[in-house]
């Protein structure tokens, strides 16, 4: 069973266990456009809720996605490599960033759902 | 700072989905609905249309106009027969770039003048002054300014009864109606800019857009593609701290008025002729994907500054990343590898020919 949890910055978390997957949701991956490069980290990073984990880059821009919650990156999507546009194409599934364990599970309550995130994004 | 200006079209922008953002002064189409990244390819395979209205165009007239022009340019009028187009300057008395435009005869007594929307104040003041020292008239034109370009342009215009056939790149032709055309445009493409009077731009617009093959094109992918193309955006690449010798532009400046040209900036021009300037422009190709972006300092192995990029991006039809870049003269002669550092990645970069896309202008 997995819970899916969104934030503020347009990320999704998927949690199963102690083990979250981490994307950009459909709605940032249509404001940001087609993507050209995505910066993964390395396996082993540290993170801390709210710093900058992952950047995504159109033709035009760079942007930072934050890690939603506490913990260590386990797994990073190296598809993503030569084939960024499949965040496009796939954001909520596919297109997932990295897979972090997670150091303090209570951060995950002041996440939304997915109703509340649809909601936020009208 | 004076209100946002709007374009002439908005609503039409804006019925086609169009994000704005201000530029220059101007409220303008950044990016539409089908994103930069497919606006620039669609350019390049088919046919994109531009709103530049921001530009600013100039008629100067009158039977001194040669010498007014070459008073203010360092250009050569004689060698523009009716009908031709050249990429020019207004130069400072340092021959520091005050901007880079395109100047097109219509007549023995007439040229249209094409300036960028951040300088059409400061320029209009340049070329008043010259224009009244050679009793020669004036007129800041009030047109919707488009740009047309991709391999399609010629069909697409030909279709929508504006005849430019048998035109070559970098000539101009006035049309029925007050429309001027010039087989010109700033991708790197075939294709034409189109300045239309202000109450028929319109109906114009909306038959160029009724074809299947045209699409809205914005800003955003106008810079990808002019990058690209190896073309110089002012303020990014050009200003008043470089001239025509720094930005590798010489070719603009024919060989006539080289040594003799009485234009503003002419001797400084010459002393920049002779005592190169420490850095020079260059296209720049980052390795990997990484784009490498405007303003990031290029170093050698140690961090030692040797340069900047001006203008950096994602190439989508090179699918690379693409810069323009000035380097230090001597670092170039000695090959010095150089880097850029993004985030903490350290990028080496790779000196390579502009354009980064080959040019497909129609020179019949």
């Amino acid at each position: 069973m997995s819970t899916t949890y969104f934030t503020n910055d347009h990320e999704w978390i998927r949690v199963e266990g102690n083990i979250a997957t981490v994307g950009i949701t459909n709605y940032a991956q249509e404001q940001l456009g087609d993507l050209v490069f995505v910066e993964l980290p390395a396996v082993g990073k540290s993170i801390v809720s709210g710093g900058a984990c992952v950047v995504v880059e159109s033709v035009k821009a760079a942007s930072d996605v934050y890690a939603p919650v506490d913990g260590a990156v386990t797994e990073v999507n190296d598809a993503l490599g030569a084939n960024p546009e499949i965040v496009n194409s796939a954001a909520e599934s596919d297109g997932w960033l990295w897979k972090m364990s997670l150091s303090n599970t209570s951060q995950l309550d002041g996440l939304m759902d997915a109703a509340a995130y649809a909601k936020m994004v009208g | 700072m004076s209100a946002i200006r709007e374009l002439t079209l908005k609503s039409l922008h804006e019925k086609a989905g169009a994000r704005f953002g201000a530029f220059a002064g101007w409220n303008m189409p950044i990016t539409y609905p089908l994103g930069v990244l497919k606006e620039h390819l669609h350019t390049r395979t088919s046919v994109g249309l531009f709103d530049i209205s921001h530009m600013q165009l100039f008629e100067m007239s009158g039977e001194n106009v040669d010498q007014a022009l070459a008073s203010a340019c360092p250009i050569d009028p004689s060698l523009i027969a009716v009908s031709e187009s050249k990429y020019t300057f207004l130069l400072n008395e340092n021959a520091g770039i005050i901007d880079d435009l395109i100047v097109t005869r219509y007549a023995p007594d007439r040229f249209i003048i094409v300036s960028n929307a951040s300088r059409a104040d400061i320029d209009e003041g340049h070329f008043q002054k010259a224009a009244h020292k050679f009793g020669c008239k004036l007129k800041a034109l009030s047109r919707v300014f488009l740009a047309l370009q991709g391999p399609k342009s010629e069909a697409i215009a030909l279709v929508c009864g504006l005849d430019v056939q048998g035109m070559i790149f970098m000539h101009g032709r006035e049309l029925p109606g007050d429309i001027i055309v010039t087989r010109s445009g700033y991708t790197g493409e075939d294709g034409f800019e189109i300045a239309i009077p202000v109450n028929q731009a319109e109906a114009l617009t909306t038959k160029l857009l009724a074809h299947p093959d045209v699409e809205w094109i914005g800003l955003a992918a106008r810079d990808s593609l002019r990058l690209e193309a190896g073309l110089c955006l002012y303020g990014n690449d050009l200003d008043e701290t470089t001239t025509p010798v720094s930005a590798g532009l010489l070719w603009a400046i024919p060989k006539s008025i080289r040594e003799t040209g009485t234009f503003t900036g002419a001797d400084a021009f010459r002393a920049a002729l002779k005592n190169s300037s420490p850095r020079k422009r260059v296209g720049l190709t980052p390795e990997g994907r990484m784009p490498v972006r405007n303003n990031t300092p290029i170093v050698d192995e140690n961090g030692n500054e040797l340069g900047t990029i001006n203008s950096g991006s994602f190439g989508p039809s090179v699918n690379h990343p693409v810069a323009i870049g000035y380097v230090d003269r001597a670092a170039i002669e000695a090959k010095t590898p150089l880097f850029a550092t993004v985030r903490d990645n350290k990028i080496p970069l790779t000196i390579s020919p502009l354009p980064f896309t080959p040019h497909t202008y129609f020179k019949g």
